[in-house]
């Protein structure tokens, strides 16, 4: 085969593996973000960073931010926890209106003390949170959120772990607002909140 | 289609005089950062685009630095439930006269097994390896932690 015909079935392969992996998966998937955004609600015992046992009451009466990762994760979790934390920068005092919260979904690796050194380091603000493997469960059937462990061997401890890669946004009564997909960049994050902010008064 | 396709780029190839002597020597490399790390027990990233100026594809086959014992090609994919998967990649070709950027939620280069914390400020070398037994070293700029693009 010529060099293209090769790129061509290449391209076909790929195009072929996805579509049998998308097929895989929408046959486990909870729900698709779409549909089961009327029901996805803040229902979490997770312990924070700071030691202390939190769940969304501790939340009310701000803007909450809630997105998922684990601290091995070397390129998704910076770059959100990193947007986060200059939307916060950027909000300037409003920022007080908001509470970022990052929950890690490897129960196996991911303590409070393991958040309390990663988190911080990205924003003050963030509070990371960790749980068990049944309070991570749990939390994520609310979020109506997605995570696996996946094998690999080039990754530390032999695993990584595949998570949705969203921003759940909830505003000061608890209440699903929206999500911001993966790799929405600050500013739009932030024009937004401020507008919701200075809406709600 | 297909034949004349492959007919013309065929004739293009045996027409293009003279050869065109290509191959890692070709790759430039620019926009390269990292992210500082806390420690050495986590994996850090770097990224950078690698850009083709021959006329021939090049292939990435490896990657060497002292700050780290694994440094590899890694790949983020968000499937359309917005869930985000990581996989290594063994090689990476570059085709003829164009770039590959390596960036945040894409492509990127893990650097497993840390000898060394990342420190902001520094600069770390790092040596890519193309399959023509060719090699290019990046010097890569750390940067701060919450990093989310290169340095100007």
């Amino acid at each position: 085969m010529t060099r293209l015909q090769k790129g061509l079935w290449a391209a076909v392969a790929v195009a072929a593996l996805a579509a049998a992996g998308l097929a895989a998966y929408g046959s486990r998937a909870p729900n698709g973000t779409a549909s089961a955004a009327p029901s996805v609600k803040a229902d979490f015992e997770l312990t924070g960073h700071d030691g202390v046992m939190r769940t969304e009451d501790d939340f009310k009466g701000k803007w909450t931010l809630v997105f998922f990762g684990f601290t091995n994760c070397p390129d998704v979790c910076p770059t959100t926890l990193a947007e986060i934390a200059q939307t916060l920068d950027d909000l300037g005092p409003k920022a007080e209106a908001v509470q970022p919260l990052f929950i890690s979904v490897d129960s196996d690796r991911d303590r409070p003390g393991d958040l309390a050194e990663y988190v911080p380091q990205f924003h003050p603000s963030i509070l990371g949170l960790a749980g068990t493997p049944e309070q991570i469960k749990d939390a994520a059937a609310s979020f109506k959120i997605f995570y696996e462990r996946v094998p690999e061997d080039t990754a530390p401890d032999g695993y990584t772990m595949g998570h949705t890669s969203q921003v759940f946004l909830f505003d000061p009564d608890g209440g699903f607002v929206r999500l911001y997909g993966y790799g929405t960049p600050a500013p739009e994050i932030t024009a937004d909140l401020r507008a919701r902010i200075d809406a709600h008064g | 289609m297909r034949f004349s396709a492959t007919t013309a780029l065929a004739l293009a190839l045996l027409t293009a005089a003279p050869p065109v002597l290509a191959g890692g020597e070709d790759v430039v490399a620019r926009d390269a950062w990292s992210r500082a790390s806390i420690g050495t027990s986590r994996p850090g990233a770097a990224y950078m685009t690698l850009q083709n100026n021959g006329g021939e594809p090049v292939v990435v086959t490896g990657l060497r630095t002292d700050l780290a014992m694994m440094p590899m090609i890694h790949a983020t994919a968000t499937d359309e439930h917005g869930v985000s998967r990581m996989t290594h990649m063994e090689e990476l070709e570059i085709p003829a006269g164009e770039a590959v950027a390596l960036a945040p939620g894409g492509l990127h280069l893990m650097l497993m097994d840390l000898q060394r914390p990342m420190v902001e400020g520094e600069i770390f070398s790092l040596t890519v390896d193309f399959s023509d037994g060719e090699k290019i070293s990046v010097e890569v700029p750390i940067l701060g932690i919450a990093a989310r693009v290169p340095a100007d």
